[in-house]
């Protein structure tokens, strides 16, 4: 729920990026703090396993500047993508603003993305949300790799309601951003639609 | 939440703070977003401290409803020599970070005695709530499509 301190002038929204293990969650994450300057972010906080499984959540706020003077932050969070965590995903998406779907566009995790997209509206049904109703992108990352799906299949696959798709490289930075943008406008305009 | 509001509020804490010989006392929302903080803050990263002592608060909320409680209303760490206790009031939590000056039963006395306070202030923000969106609503509907653009140029 955006949350709008007016005594501290502040907005804070909730991007939640979901999708299977594996898909790239955590680095898009890592590729947004390690290209932002300091002052605009906090630490990227990782409760992760010892071999860099997410456990719980990433975690990252960053400030993206003023709209009418107030200062609008965005706390990042990941979930952790296999099936057994999904007690944790449920609990993160608590308190939502919007979410980026990180699709692995390797062929062979096709399936992995098509069941963790149903998780994803499970889930937020669970907490009383619809993916109708959310801000929404959907990314399809690792498109480095050679045995990767074409978009339009991807899309005509995953795509849930005309949702802008985003072509991205996540360990390189390709489309990091413009996913974050996209995801961030929605939320601020569905704040104005309210 | 208005300036009024935000100075009870901190009144509030200010009060726990020293009652209870605290080091920092937060009030975060259930979501992660701290709401005001008291105290000797230092360099404690008081946002992640936010987003993790809800997620923990979660996480062991998510455990009681798999044995059949409701909640667990408080939680406390202790460390060496800084611990914390937080506490479940309604819709936000209460974090107090504390070292040997205090004691965990100290803490809870405190914090038990003035949580109807923080209580009371919670319900008639939550009360306030259907006027505040209003407020919210007329001041989102002034923003532009270029006021969006601009913050990512
Ligand atoms: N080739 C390639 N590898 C990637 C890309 N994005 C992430 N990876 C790798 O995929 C692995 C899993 O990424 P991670 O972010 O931990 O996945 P998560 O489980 O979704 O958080 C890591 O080894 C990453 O370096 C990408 O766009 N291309
Ligand atoms: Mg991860």
């Amino acid at each position: 729920m955006t949350f709008i301190n007016y005594a501290s002038r502040e907005i804070n929204c909730k991007i939640v990026y979901y999708g299977p293990g594996l898909c790239g969650k955590t680095t898009n994450l890592q590729y947004i703090f390690d290209s932002t300057a300091p002052q605009a972010k906090g630490k990227l906080i990782s409760l992760a396993t010892e071999t860099d499984r997410t456990l719980f959540f990433d975690f990252m706020p960053l400030e993206l500047g003023s709209v009418r003077g107030f200062k609008t932050r965005f706390h990042l969070y990941t979930v952790p993508g296999q099936v057994f965590y999904d007690a944790s995903r449920k609990l993160i998406l608590k308190g939502v603003d919007g979410v980026v779907f990180v699709a692995d566009s390797q062929e062979e995790r096709m399936d992995a993305n098509i069941e963790s997209l149903y998780n994803l509206e499970e889930n937020l049904q669970a907490q009383g949300y619809e993916l109708m109703n959310l801000p929404y992108v959907l990314q399809l990352n690792k498109r480095d790799l050679p045995n990767v799906l074409p978009v339009e299949d991807l899309a005509t696959e995953l795509q849930r309601k005309g949702e802008p798709v985003l072509e991205a490289v996540a360990s390189t930075g390709v489309g990091v951003f413009d996913t974050l943008k996209a995801v961030a406008k929605q939320v601020l305009t569905e704040l104005r639609k309210s | 939440m208005h300036e009024q509001q935000y100075q009870q509020i901190k009144a509030v804490l200010a009060k726990l703070c020293l009652d209870a010989s605290a080091r920092v006392v937060f009030l975060v929302d259930k979501d992660g977003q701290q709401i005001a903080a008291h105290g000797d803050v230092g360099d404690i990263d008081t946002t992640s401290l936010a987003s993790l002592a809800a997620g923990n608060v979660a996480a062991t909320g998510g455990m009681a409803q798999l044995i059949g409680e409701k909640e667990f209303p408080t939680l406390s760490h202790e460390g060496e020599r800084e611990s914390i206790h937080i506490c479940v009031i309604g819709r936000v939590l209460l974090v107090v970070v504390f070292d040997e000056r205090s004691s965990l039963g100290l803490i809870k006395l405190r914090v038990k005695q003035i949580s109807n306070e923080v209580a009371a202030i919670i319900e008639e923000l939550t009360r306030e709530s259907g006027k505040k969106r209003a407020e919210d609503n007329a001041f989102f509907a002034e923003i532009t499509d270029d006021d969006i653009d601009s913050l990512f140029s």
